[in-house]
């Protein structure tokens, strides 16, 4: 498949959409750069697969404007939009073979028949697919339909390419390895790609920019270090990771309005003189590499991942404990 | 433990053997009796083709085969370009016409074809009130009712809802991001329905299509009425009534419709096998339904209102007729009158009365049979309890005609102790009507005792009822709403079942409501008094759906399945 001319960006601006009463996108601003490989994170019900339809002409918003390339897609319905969209469910046509499906587009554009078939060949090729052409979606594997899927797509060139929780009705070994096909795919055609997902870990490992999306906003931008590292709210910092919460009713002092925040592997236990996060362990679980604490502080109860040394000395359930922390580990976040 | 296997089983094969019983008796052997009859020599016993071939060479036979053939065809053409549009406006669109479109699904239940025959022959004939206006602001005349057109329209106008229906369902069952899909890679509007909806939905139209078929090729009273002779099943009927039970070319003629029936079913299942594109997903829901633009919507009213039209114009017609002093030769009868209906609640009273009998006995036998076949398929491990199933489906494939002509051949030469034929008792007229009724009504037992989980059984067994009491306490209790639903529908549609019955009525006092109508409607002067009984058979039909669609809501309501 030959690299589109130019990889296209998509900006979103002021998008307010609602069904009824229910604000599903309440205004969302947006931009994913050319060639980027992004990310809407967040869990069910956020508002991410909306976004994505909205792109692909397949839901309309109330206000706001979507531009694909510097353009408004609003007037432009879904088939004349350009946007490829690989579905949850895959939607491949059971009456059709692997072929049909994915000549369907090209035939949609009226291209002549030699094309159409050097296109489908070229498409199946890429996905590893070419020996299905005449299967039946139904006789292949979850894996397979998923990568006629993504062929089928990818066939009209897109301007952008959808992919809509496509590892999710994968196993969960699938998932890495095709997980990682996506990208090198992504990275051959060079092709805007957007990657819904509630999955952190699939976000993660292979999207160079994540938006992270909570109750139709969007909460946070970033990449997955920067979202980990320095999370911009306790929405992010607790769906990436574990992170502790703690506040002014568990007896320390913290700004106005916010929360100390830090990762439970970035703690370490001391000893209680001295301490100014002090408590009793309630829970220890043995993680292999690390040992997992709960230690009560205050009205709640943090985690601490101290690594595991053979012949080291444990503690145990009741001891009264410090918990060490560095100043640059200490996150004040607003709720 | 084995013992009380051995007496639970044993009381299961006892019904089991008692229903085989029945349909061996009332289905196998009439139906066996008609095929012997048709491969063996006239007088002789020997078996022989011979019939066949002197059907083969019977120029009248084969022209009204090929004439059956085009009639059930053309009228699966013009059903399907009836309900296509409709089912693509009601599932594709947001379209307040939709319920309208979706309650015409039960009017051919309501009234068989052959009931407004005559009606439409007033309306849509050479002289009918179509032609008389168009005549009159035109100056031309459509020939609607000329010949097989006539069998043709009024077929159409009847069955297209059966291919509606099922085309309807068939088309909400497909996953919206099937069409999404194609959406998405460039596809819109009536060519993203030919290619993606219609063939996902092509299961749904082969079935509806192939029953419209079916029914067409084997109806006997619409052709008659319409003066249509020369087709396959009135064939039938006029050569057994006019030359006798004895000449062989009736159950020649019987074979091949069987046949027929039995090819168009098995095509149906081969053209399909493979094709079960159940596509929904888990929060998908059907095609994504797009709002009418103001002409479109007018458009749309249009097509909808014009087909409505034509549906209920056999209705209007019958109506209209039944009050009628005289309608000839005008658009609207001279005047109206009471008379007809005086008349049929008077001394053709004993048709309703016949009929209010005879559909009541044959919905009863249905529900029990089929509730207690339901029961040995579902719940118990008797060895051949699938047989019965099929058995009592294979009705299905016979046509009335046949059923009829069968019972009169197998229990003509039983007499009973005085003399009289078992062929000439009303019973056997209720039993051709419970047989060939039996397959829908076990559809429906089947899907009341489906529709009960057999944990609540274990329960039952578990606190200590035996299998008996359970049956009594607990499935029998939980099933009443839907047999009770089935009991209804039997009893509708055994009330307008003509084409067994024409076989097998010997005297008019033994006559049901749909035979009094056939014969009434013969003549101009019956017209007016067969339409009376025809508004009649309507209206207790209607009733009876709308009792059963109460009792099976209330069912759906008792066992807290209501959503």
């Amino acid at each position: 498949m030959s690299k589109p001319a130019k990889a296209v960006g998509i900006e979103i601006a002021g998008i307010n959409l609602s069904y009824g009463a229910t604000h599903v996108l309440k205004n969302v601003d947006l931009t994913v750069r050319p060639g980027e490989f992004f990310a809407f994170l967040g869990p069910s019900g956020c508002g991410k697969t909306t976004l994505l339809r909205l792109i692909a002409g397949f839901a309309q918003a109330q206000t706001g404007q979507v531009l694909l390339d510097g353009q408004d897609v609003a007037p432009l319905p879904p088939w004349k939009r350009d946007v490829g969209m690989v579905f949850q469910s895959y939607a491949l046509w059971p009456h059709m073979t692997v072929a049909k499906n994915v000549a369907f587009g090209l035939e949609e554009r009226r291209l002549p028949r030699a094309e159409i078939d050097r296109r489908v060949a070229e498409a199946l090729d890429l996905v590893g697919l070419a020996a299905f052409a005449g299967r039946r979606p139904a006789q292949l594997s979850g894996g397979q339909q998923q990568r006629v899927a993504v062929a089928r797509t990818i066939a009209i060139e897109p301007k952008v390419l959808l992919l809509d929780e496509p590892l999710s009705n994968l196993d969960a070994k699938m998932r890495v390895s095709v997980r990682r096909e996506l990208r090198a795919l992504q990275q051959r055609l060079g092709l805007t790609t957007i990657f819904v997902t509630h999955d952190q870990e699939e976000a993660n490992t292979i999207c160079d920019r994540i938006a992270v999306m909570d109750a139709g906003t969007i909460r946070q931008v970033g990449t997955p270090m920067e979202l980990y590292e320095s999370p911009a709210n306790l929405f992010v910092a607790s769906f990436l990771g574990s992170a502790n919460i703690l506040g002014d009713g568990d007896g320390i002092s913290v700004p106005a309005g916010k929360r100390l925040v830090f990762r439970p592997q970035h703690a370490t236990l001391s000893s209680v003189a001295g301490a100014t996060l002090r408590g009793p362990v309630t829970h220890r679980e043995f993680l292999g590499a690390t040992v997992r604490y709960s230690v009560r502080i205050g009205g709640s109860e943090i985690l601490v991942e101290v690594p595991f040394q053979s012949g080291g000395e444990l503690r145990t359930v009741g001891d009264m404990v410090g918990v060490a922390l560095p100043p640059e580990r200490m996150l004040f976040l607003p709720a | 433990m084995r013992t009380l296997a051995g007496t639970r089983s044993l009381g299961q094969a006892a019904l089991a053997l008692a229903i085989a019983l029945f349909l061996g008796l009332f289905l196998v052997v009439p139906v066996t009796t008609v095929i012997y009859v048709a491969f063996t020599e006239k007088g002789g016993g020997a078996l022989t083709l011979i019939n066949f071939l002197d059907f083969a060479r019977t120029e009248l036979f084969v022209r009204s085969f090929w004439n059956s053939v085009y009639v059930s065809a053309m009228t699966v053409v013009w059903a399907s370009a009836l309900a296509l549009p409709l089912a693509y406006l009601t599932t594709r669109f947001e379209f307040r016409g939709a319920m309208l479109v979706q309650t015409l699904g039960f009017l051919p239940l309501v009234m068989p074809p052959f009931v407004g025959a005559v009606a439409m022959q007033l309306l849509f004939g050479r002289n009918g009130s179509v032609n008389l206006l168009l005549d009159e602001w035109f100056g031309f005349k459509i020939g609607f009712m000329e010949g097989l057109n006539g069998v043709i329209f009024l077929q159409a106008i009847h069955y297209f809802p059966f291919i509606l229906v099922n085309l309807s369902a068939a088309l909400r069952n497909i996953d919206r991001s099937m069409e999404e899909a194609a959406q998405n890679l460039g596809s819109h509007g009536l060519r993203l329905f030919r290619r993606i909806a219609l063939p996902l939905a092509l299961p749904g139209y082969i079935a509806g299509a192939s029953l419209v078929f079916v029914k067409v090729f084997d109806d006997v009273a619409t052709p008659l009425l319409l003066n249509v002779k020369e087709m396959l099943a009135p064939q039938a009927y006029l050569r057994i009534t006019s030359i006798g039970i004895d000449d062989p070319m009736g159950y020649v003629i019987s074979v091949v419709l069987i046949g027929v029936a039995v090819a168009t079913m098995w095509a149906s299942a081969l053209v399909l096998k493979g094709k079960d594109y159940a596509t929904t997903q888990r929060g998908g829901g059907g095609l994504a339904r797009r709002k009418l633009k103001p002409r479109e919507s007018f458009l749309a009213y249009a097509v909808v209102i014009l087909i409505l039209a034509l549906v209920l114009a056999p209705h209007v017609g019958l109506l209209l007729l039944s009050f009628a002093t005289v309608w000839s030769f005008s658009p609207l009868p001279d005047g109206y009158t009471l008379a007809h209906y005086a008349r049929v609640l008077g001394d053709s009273s004993v048709y309703i009365k016949n009929t209010l009998l005879y559909s009541s006995l044959a919905a009863g036998i249905d529900i029990v049979i089929g509730g207690a076949i339901a029961y040995l398929v579902l719940r118990t491990k008797l060895a051949g309890r699938q047989w019965l199933d099929w058995a009592a489906s294979t009705a299905l494939a016979v046509p009335g005609i046949v059923l009829g002509i069968g019972y009169l051949r197998a229990f003509y030469g039983v007499k009973l102790p005085d003399g009289t034929p078992l062929a000439t008792l009303w019973i056997v007229i209720v039993l051709a009507i419970a047989i060939r009724r039996l397959p829908y009504a076990l559809r429906a037992a089947y899907a009341a005792l489906q529709q009960i989980s057999v944990s609540l059984e274990e329960a039952a067994e578990n606190l200590g009822a035996t299998k008996a009491r359970t049956v009594r306490r607990v499935v029998i209790p939980l099933m009443t709403g839907g047999l009770l639903a089935g009991f209804v529908t039997s009893f509708a549609t055994a009330a307008v079942e003509l084409s067994a019955v024409l076989m097998l009525v010997q005297s008019n006092s033994d006559a049901p409501l749909a035979y009094g109508l056939y014969v009434l409607m013969q003549t101009p002067a019956g017209r007016g008094a067969g339409a009376a009984l025809g508004v009649i058979a309507v209206v207790i039909v209607a009733i009876c759906m709308g009792l059963a669609q109460l009792a099976a809501d209330r069912s759906q309501r008792v066992r807290g399945l209501d959503i």
